[in-house]
This record gives C-alpha cells, sequence and structure tokens, in this order.
C-alpha cells in the first residue's frame, strides 16, 4: 500500500515544504509551459527581452549622463553601469508583474486540482529570470563593444542575481497573494514598478546620494542589488556596507513576510479566485 | 477487511458569508472607503454582519479499495465540497480524512490545457498537472496518441485543432491516468455528452476491471444506481443514509422533493369531482418516485355530488413535454354509483412498463358521449427512477417499453 495521507484543518501546514519538492515535476513543467508560451513568437518574445533593457539603457545614458551630466562609477562607461543595474532591475519588474497576474491567470487550475499554489508565481518568476539570461547576452556584446574587462568580481555575480531573485520572489509573492484578495491591486503594480524605477539607482549611481542618506535610501531592497551588481561587473568602486547590509537584510525580511503572507492566504484561493 | 482506503471522521467545512459586501471579490478600494468611512465615525461602526454556514458537518465514512460509491444530494448538500476537501483544493474546518492511495479527479475537458502549445506539449503538462511523472506519461505517450488518433497533429498547436480532436486528446490524457482513488463529479466533467460517456465507460473499466476506488457525484440516478454498488445521500452538509446504491436512491427518492405530488379537490359545485389524487408504492407508502422495478398505485377520492347514472374515470400519463403517453379509462355503472357520496378507486401501471424520468397525469370524470363533469391538467408530478436498467444511458427509448410476445420462426 502506498503511504498514508491525512487531510485536515492544518495539515497541510505541517509538510507544505516537502509537498513543495514532492510536486516539483509540476513546477518544472509550469515554468517550462510559461517559457515556451512566452518565446512562442520567438521573433517578438525574444528580442523583447533585449529591446526594452537597451532602449532603456541609452535613454537614460542620454538623460542622466549626457545632459544631468551625472557621474559614472570609476573608469567604466556610463552606459556599461546603467546597463548593469537594467539588468536586476527589468528581472525583478518583470517578475512583480508577471506573478502578480499568475494566480488569476490559472485560476481554472486553481480552483480543481491540488498543489502548493507557490508554485504558480514562482514558475513566472523563472520566466523572468530566463529574460534576465538573454539580457545578460547583450552585456557581453556591450563589454566587448566598449571593451571593457570586467573585473574578477564577477565570479560573485551569481550571488547578487540569487539575492536579486529573492527579491523578486519575495516581493511577488506578497503582491501575487494580494492580487487575489483585491481584484484592483493590479492596477497600482504598473505605477510601483514604474515608481520603483526611478527611486532605485538604475539611471545613475548610488554614490550621487548624500551621505547622510543613504543609510534610509538603502531600504529599498533593489538598491543592494544594483550596487552588488555594479560592484562585481564593474569592479573598483568600494561597495557602501552599512547600506548594502541593510539593503540585503530587507530583502530577507521581504522573503519571510512574502512567503508567510502567501501562506496564510493560500488555504482559501480556491474559496475566493 | 483490510483497512479502508478512504476513512473520513468527524469532517466539518465552515463558511463565514459576510453580509456587508455583495460582490464577490473584495477591491481595495472598497476597503479603503470602508475603513476610511469608519475612521471619519467613530460611533458609527457598523458591525459587519457575519453568518456562519456549513457545508459539511460531522460526515463519518469509509470507503474500502474496489468500492464504487455515490454521492448523492441536492444541490448545496455539500457534495461538491465534499470531493473539493478529498482532492485537496480546499481544507476542511475540523474533522479528518485518511486517504492510503493517490488520489485524482476526472475534469473538465483540457484543464489546464494551453492553446499556444502543441499537442505533444499539452500531453505533457496536463500529464502532470493531473498527476503524472514525466516518466510515467513518456511510458504511455504512445498509448495516449493512439487513443486519441492525433498522431499527425501532434507538432501543432492545439488552437488549431478542431474541438472533436481537443476533446480526444484531453480525454486520452485522462484516460491514461492510474490513481488509485479516483473521484468524478458531474459538475466538473461537464462537456459534452459523448464526453461525459466516454468518462462513465471509463469509470466502470477502471473500478470493475482494475479494482480501484471510485467516488462518483452525479444527479443522474439511473447512471449512478448502474455503476455504484454503494451511495451515500448528502443533505444539507450531513451524511443521511450510506447504504447499498438501491436502498439509498429509494430513500432519497422518496424523501419528497415535489410537493405537487398529491392533488386535493375544493371544487364542490360539479356532479362530480376529484377530492384527492394520490401516488403511492405496492407496499402502501405514499410516494412521488417510485423504481422502474415496482407498480405504481395511484388512488383517487371522488366526490359524487348529485344522483349520477353512469360515469367514466379517466387518466392520462404526461410525459415532460406533456404530451399523453397513454390513457385508461375505468367505467362505473349505476349500481357502483347508487348510494354513495364518495368513490374510491385505485389502479396500478405495471412495472418496467414507464421508461424513467418525470410524469404526471391528467384525470377526468365524464359521461361517455355527454358532458365532463372535471378535467385535470398536470396533476400528481411523479418520477420514475432507473435503478440500473441502462436507460439513462442511451438517449431514446420512447416512454413506454412493452413486453410484446417474441417468437422464433
Amino acid at each position: 500500500m502506498p503511504d498514508e495521507l491525512i487531510i485536515e484543518a492544518g495539515a497541510s501546514e505541517k509538510h507544505y515544504w516537502l509537498d513543495l519538492w514532492r510536486y516539483r515535476e509540476l513546477f518544472y513543467i509550469l515554468s517550462w509551459r510559461d517559457i515556451r508560451v512566452r518565446y512562442k513568437q520567438t521573433a517578438i518574445g525574444a528580442a523583447w527581452s533585449i529591446i526594452r533593457p537597451l532602449l532603456t539603457m541609452i535613454i537614460f545614458t542620454i538623460i542622466f549622463g549626457r545632459i544631468a551630466k551625472l557621474p559614472p562609477e570609476g573608469s567604466a562607461p556610463y552606459a556599461i553601469m546603467v546597463y548593469a543595474a537594467m539588468l536586476p532591475w527589468q528581472f525583478f519588474s518583470n517578475a512583480l508583474s508577471e506573478a502578480s497576474g499568475s494566480l488569476v491567470g490559472n485560476a481554472n487550475l486553481i480552483t480543481k486540482v491540488y498543489f502548493p499554489r507557490m508554485i504558480v508565481p514562482a514558475s513566472s518568476v523563472i520566466v523572468s529570470l530566463v529574460d534576465f539570461g538573454i539580457s545578460f547576452l547583450l552585456m557581453l556584446l556591450l563589454l566587448a563593444w566598449y571593451r571593457f574587462v570586467p573585473s574578477w568580481h564577477i565570479v560573485f555575480l551569481p550571488i547578487f542575481t540569487l539575492t536579486a531573485f529573492l527579491a523578486s520572489l519575495g516581493t511577488g509573492l506578497y503582491i501575487t497573494a494580494l492580487n487575489v484578495k483585491y481584484r484592483d491591486f493590479r492596477y497600482i503594480i504598473p505605477f510601483i514598478v514604474q515608481f520603483g524605477l526611478y527611486i532605485s539607482p538604475v539611471g545613475f549611481s548610488s554614490s550621487v546620494i548624500p551621505e547622510k542618506w543613504r543609510l534610509l535610501y538603502s531600504l529599498n531592497p533593489m538598491v543592494g542589488v544594483i550596487d552588488g551588481f555594479r560592484w562585481s561587473i564593474l569592479g573598483k568602486q568600494k561597495i557602501y556596507m552599512p547600506g548594502f547590509i541593510l539593503s540585503n537584510f530587507v530583502i530577507l525580511l521581504f522573503c519571510f513576510v512574502g512567503v508567510r503572507y502567501f501562506r496564510k492566504t493560500e488555504k482559501t484561493f480556491a474559496d475566493n479566485i | 477487511m483490510s483497512s479502508p482506503i478512504i476513512k473520513v471522521e468527524q469532517l466539518s467545512k465552515k463558511f463565514v458569508i459576510s453580509h456587508e459586501s455583495k460582490e464577490r471579490y473584495r477591491s481595495l478600494r472598497d476597503e479603503i472607503v470602508t475603513k476610511g468611512r469608519r475612521l471619519v465615525q467613530k460611533q458609527h461602526r457598523n458591525k459587519t454582519e457575519k453568518e456562519e454556514f456549513y457545508a459539511l458537518q460531522g460526515v463519518d465514512f469509509e470507503v474500502h479499495q474496489g468500492d464504487r460509491l455515490g454521492i448523492i444530494g441536492r444541490n448545496g448538500a455539500g457534495k461538491s465540497t465534499l470531493l473539493k476537501i478529498l482532492s485537496r483544493i480546499t481544507e476542511p474546518t475540523s474533522g479528518r480524512i485518511t486517504l492510503r492511495g493517490r488520489v485524482a479527479s476526472l475534469l473538465e475537458v483540457g484543464t489546464g490545457f494551453h492553446p499556444e502549445l502543441t499537442g505533444r506539449e499539452n500531453i505533457f503538462l496536463n500529464g502532470a498537472i493531473l498527476g503524472m511523472g514525466r516518466k510515467e506519461i513518456r511510458q504511455k505517450f504512445d498509448e495516449i496518441v493512439d487513443f486519441a488518433e492525433v498522431e499527425r497533429f501532434l507538432d501543432t498547436p492545439v488552437k488549431r485543432y478542431s474541438s472533436g480532436m481537443y476533446v480526444r486528446l484531453a480525454f486520452a490524457v485522462a484516460a491514461h491516468l492510474e490513481p488509485e482513488i479516483l473521484i468524478v463529479d458531474e459538475v466538473l466533467a461537464v462537456g459534452d455528452a459523448q464526453f461525459q460517456k466516454k468518462c462513465l465507460g471509463k469509470m466502470e473499466k477502471v473500478s470493475v476491471d482494475e479494482g480501484r476506488t471510485v467516488l462518483f457525484v452525479s444527479h443522474n440516478m439511473g447512471v449512478i444506481a448502474q455503476l455504484c454498488k454503494t451511495a451515500i445521500w448528502m443533505d444539507k452538509g450531513q451524511m443521511q443514509l450510506l447504504d447499498n446504491v438501491s436502498a439509498v436512491i429509494q430513500k432519497y427518492s422518496s424523501s419528497g422533493y415535489g410537493q405537487n405530488n398529491v392533488y386535493v379537490g375544493t371544487k364542490m359545485d360539479a356532479p362530480a369531482n376529484f377530492s384527492l389524487i394520490e401516488t403511492y408504492l405496492p407496499d402502501g407508502t405514499l410516494t412521488n418516485s417510485v423504481l422502474f422495478d415496482e407498480d405504481i398505485i395511484l388512488k383517487c377520492r371522488i366526490a359524487k355530488n348529485t344522483n349520477l347514472s353512469a360515469m367514466t374515470v379517466g387518466f392520462a400519463l404526461l410525459d415532460t413535454l406533456k404530451h399523453k403517453v397513454f390513457t385508461s379509462h375505468f367505467h362505473l355503472e349505476r349500481s357502483d354509483l347508487e348510494g354513495r357520496s364518495e368513490i374510491v378507486l385505485q389502479f396500478a401501471i405495471p412495472k418496467r412498463t414507464i421508461v424513467p424520468g418525470f410524469y404526471s397525469f391528467d384525470a377526468a370524470l365524464f359521461k361517455v358521449g355527454g358532458e365532463g363533469y372535471e378535467y385535470l391538467s398536470d396533476v400528481c408530478h411523479i418520477e420514475i427512477v432507473d435503478n440500473g436498467h441502462q436507460l439513462s444511458y442511451d438517449a431514446n427509448f420512447g416512454s413506454v417499453l412493452v413486453d410484446c410476445k417474441w417468437d422464433f420462426l
């Protein structure tokens, strides 16, 4: 006889992570589905993840670098500095907008089949990670174009990618759950994303922020991620340590709160959606 | 006997209905508006009226390996909630279920299909959603494709499929699912009749040939009676009865859901009129629901208000379209009528004659070739319930089965 399964109030609570592991196949397949669908019309799908950061990078370089004449970080070309920040930012904002609609978009599954619901928003974060990978290839081309050799710090890039992933997942889970609860929340998300682009150091170096505000500024979790990316790609410039630690702490906090809130509301998704 | 494959103990599910919001979803805007209003007018803290509602309450039962259990009950009786808890879509409020096997549900056609993906991709996707591993799907892949007859279109996006191909593919995946416990909710499995029939066929095969456990919710008593050995009757979230299928259907059917199964007459100005018409089972219980295997007894009381020399009592059986199925007459002579103010009659419609379905009666009192005393239309609604004769399965048997005399020549 196969193993016994007990269903009772709060039972799924106890072996939630085990269940998440058990349903990993479904997670792979849902991620794979989302990726397939996204790049099905290859011409638009893949190109989009190149055109968007590229155009934004060009515009930011012109506005912040040429017109506003903000200082670059070290000897790196302004364009590369912007693009190094563009990478994690695009990842974060894509993940947020994809994840937020994912549960509502998969409502027919959620009301009919059991699986740990976290799989759905997590798989849309994975799709954004693939987008990130494609944009990263463009980064390599840019480096070659400017004949800029990144420092050895680049070996730490996977770690910062992980922090970017955690930041996206934590925030994504929270917003996804809110989106199920309040259906008009989705109108706020584009606003958050757009707003975030300007309050995060994407178009400029975080060193332009006055020293006394810097710690406060680092409450924005993306500050830590972007600083990390710039540090590992551009090298040279020192990281503002207290801010960096605070940022990463905020990311962990977001993750914790996001997972908790998602778990709390998850049980009622099928009743609410 | 071995331990049960499903054991349900004191299972309850409570919903809280908030009377404040009539809409299905809450919106942030509303939330802000209400919170804001509360801030302004603090004394007016309108307590949101909340009402608790038990979709399931204290349900207990056990199902053993290979059982086929039907679940019947009116809409809102808790059947679907029970299945949803069993398939873990929602959690119970209290109580517990112990499952000793993999549970899978037959779902609506193409749940989880993605129109942009090809047939091949959708087989993997749908299989995973229904709970199959990639290995398992790969093993059965050729079989599934064969069954669905879509080899030529495997690499075409399913949005270009004809609806027939789509259904075949969806069903093929579901048909190759091999859970220990299969859950079928008619409500979930809606789709075309063709698909439903295939589902039922598959269910029968799965349980009879392979000894798997099946839980089946349906409003079609005939299909339940045919496929299931035992049944549960749910009412208002509680289990009314768990017994063998015909006993449960019998009890459920006679629980009286039609109030108009008895006709009580009040008209006294005609020379004669019906004062009461009722339908009974052969054992004398009043009912509006009779099994196909039982005689239908109709009793009527006729009030005679004046002296009459002769009278004919006529009944006609009507189908749901109010077409007459047959008519039966009974002549009362002077000797039958003399000295009586009330006449009580009964007649029996022989068993295994009327095809299961919903019927009613026209009743008439008249004098042959002369005046009519009373004509009642569409009274005494009854249901003839199929208890497993395949009559609910296929479309059209007409209304009457006649036991004709057949001979070899």
